[in-house]
């Protein structure tokens, strides 16, 4: 549909985001998505852009424990959630268990697509409905790896989720 | 992505008044769709009501022993919702062929009953498309092809919807139930997705600025057989090239009912009651199920880089039915 005259006016709005466990104040524009919010407004770099078309997972945080893609949701649509960026998860000297099971295995090469792996392996595991390897391997499909780490991040989550079948 | 101006809608009321300020404006539910198109410049609103806090929040059952599904209700929540999962695994299946896990958590039922073409020449904005700029041509027609309709196709227009919770609605039966400034009414699955004909603008029978509030499954979901099987070009997270939804009723040996629908392969989710009328009352078997399939390829034509289709479908359906029979 071709577009008609603008209407009204584009002002940014004054937003406040609780983003890993902590308050964030910001003015953005309504079409400024959650991952631009957090990469270009707030420094939080971790959150990756690989397609911004919801095709590759680098972008995945948890919003409220769920996973999603941050490319595609507007960053005014998350006052009052609970959102958790790789930022939130782990520290140096306190690695998460996925994150400790990635370096265990060497699941990733240049490590672009590792946040959103991560992120979403958390997703995941909280879903619990992984029973086999094939399972990890389809509720996985939503996060591409360039580099094609895929059998050791497959193998990484299985170490944290524990003996499951083929 | 163009500009435009937002609102969050605290009732209905306030849905129908932000959305009659402007003929462009738009309603926001998961926005995996529409925010995709807005960034490719598809769509290009000029104002967006948030419908997130609307009330179509639950799956309740209905007075006729049905469920009733909300429409942001999100796909992942509704494939794994207990009921959904024993009485209609058939939905449960669909939905999770579709998508991403991602995806899945956010894309609401709404969102998805109205998502829109992935036709290429549709997303390619220096491209002619008579869907998205009427009068312009069909690049699909003499262009590339592959993943296009084979039924109920025009000169207008040659996309397929690409849903795959759609195919499993249609095959069911269910209801669209819709509210708008004029009232609520309710849309037969069968009639909410129409065919391009000479607009192929219009993807569905829903009235600009109507609101779809739910969708209603009948008693009976085919949970004793039933199958989806979604054909792609790679085995995950990609959309439909042939899928078949199948559902039979066995009765002493003989097919009481039996349900058919086909996505990938039309503007709609396509259904052929002739086909399967034919094979109620017959015994279940391989032989029937062939020439149901032939009954539902005659109608089909290609374009060309999709003729593979027809004989992919015809397989497809007799797989489906096998399968299904067995499950
Ligand atoms: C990479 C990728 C892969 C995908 N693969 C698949 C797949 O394999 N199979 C599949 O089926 N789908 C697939 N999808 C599509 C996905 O299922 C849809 O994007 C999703 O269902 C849309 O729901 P939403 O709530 O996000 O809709 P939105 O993007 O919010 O809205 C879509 C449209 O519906 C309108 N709308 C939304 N809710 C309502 C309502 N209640 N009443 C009236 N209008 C409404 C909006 O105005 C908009 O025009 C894929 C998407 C992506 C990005
Ligand atoms: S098939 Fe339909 S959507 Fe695709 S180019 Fe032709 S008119 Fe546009
Ligand atoms: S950047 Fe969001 S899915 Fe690729
Ligand atoms: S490690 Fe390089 S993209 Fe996955």
């Amino acid at each position: 549909m071709e577009q008609a005259t603008l209407l009204g006016t584009h002002e940014s709005t004054a937003i406040k985001l609780s983003i890993n466990g902590k308050d964030h104040s910001l003015n953005v524009e309504p079409w400024v998505v959650l991952l631009d919010a957090l990469r270009e407004y707030l420094s939080l770099t971790g959150t990756k852009k690989g397609c911004d078309h919801g095709q590759c997972g680098a972008c995945t945080v948890l919003i409220n424990g769920k996973r999603i893609n941050s490319c595609l949701t507007l960053a005014v649509m998350h006052e009052g959630d609970e959102i958790t960026t790789i930022e939130g998860i782990g520290s140096s000297d306190n690695l998460h268990p996925l994150q400790q099971a990635f370096i265990d295995h060497d699941a990733f090469q240049c490590g672009y697509c590792t946040p959103g792996q991560i992120c979403s392996a958390i997703g995941l595991l909280s879903e619990n409905k992984v029973k086999t390897t094939a399972d990890i391997r389809e509720l996985m499909s939503g996060n591409l790896c360039r580099c094609g780490a895929y059998q050791n991040i497959v193998a990484a989550i299985k170490q944290v989720k524990g003996n499951i079948a083929e | 992505m163009n500009r435009f101006t937002f609102n969050k809608a605290g009732n209905i009321a306030d849905a129908f008044s932000s959305q009659q300020q402007s003929d462009f404006s738009k309603f926001i539910a998961g926005g995996t769709n529409l925010l995709d198109l807005m960034k490719e410049n598809v769509e290009r609103p000029d104002h967006l009501t948030d419908i997130n806090a609307l009330p179509f929040q639950e799956i309740g059952m209905n007075e006729d022993g049905g469920l009733r599904l909300g429409a942001l209700v999100t796909n992942a929540d509704t494939a794994y919702h207990p009921e959904v999962e024993k009485r209609y695994p058939l939905i449960s299946h669909a939905i999770l062929a579709g998508a991403s896990p991602q995806l899945r958590n956010k894309a609401t039922n709404g969102g998805n009953l109205l998502q829109r073409t992935r036709c290429y020449y549709f997303y390619d904005t220096a491209l002619p498309c008579n869907k998205r700029k009427p009068g312009s041509g069909c690049g699909a027609l003499q262009g590339f092809n592959r993943i296009h309709a084979i039924f109920g196709t025009s000169d207008h227009c040659i996309a397929t919807h690409p849903s795959d919770f759609c195919v499993a609605l249609a095959a069911l039966g269910a209801r669209v139930n819709v509210t708008g400034p004029s009232g609520e009414r309710t849309i037969e699955f069968e009639d909410f997705h129409r065919l391009p004909e000479d607009t192929p603008e219009k993807d569905t029978n829903l009235h600009p600025g109507e609101l779809v509030t739910s969708i209603d499954l009948p008693e009976y979901g085919f949970h004793e057989n039933y199958k989806y099987l979604k054909i792609r070009d790679r085995a995950s997270y990609a959309f439909a090239l042939v899928s078949v939804a199948a559902g039979l009723k066995i009765n002493d040996g003989k097919i009481e009912d039996v349900r058919i629908a086909l996505g990938g392969v039309a503007h709609k989710p396509w259904r052929n009651k002739e086909a399967e009328n034919m094979l109620k009352g017959t015994t279940p078997e391989k032989s029937a199920f062939e020439q149901a399939a032939d009954l539902i390829l005659k109608d089909a034509r290609g374009f060309g880089h999709n003729d593979f289709k027809i004989i992919l479908a015809k397989r497809a359906i007799v797989k489906t039915l096998s399968e299904a029979l067995n499950s």
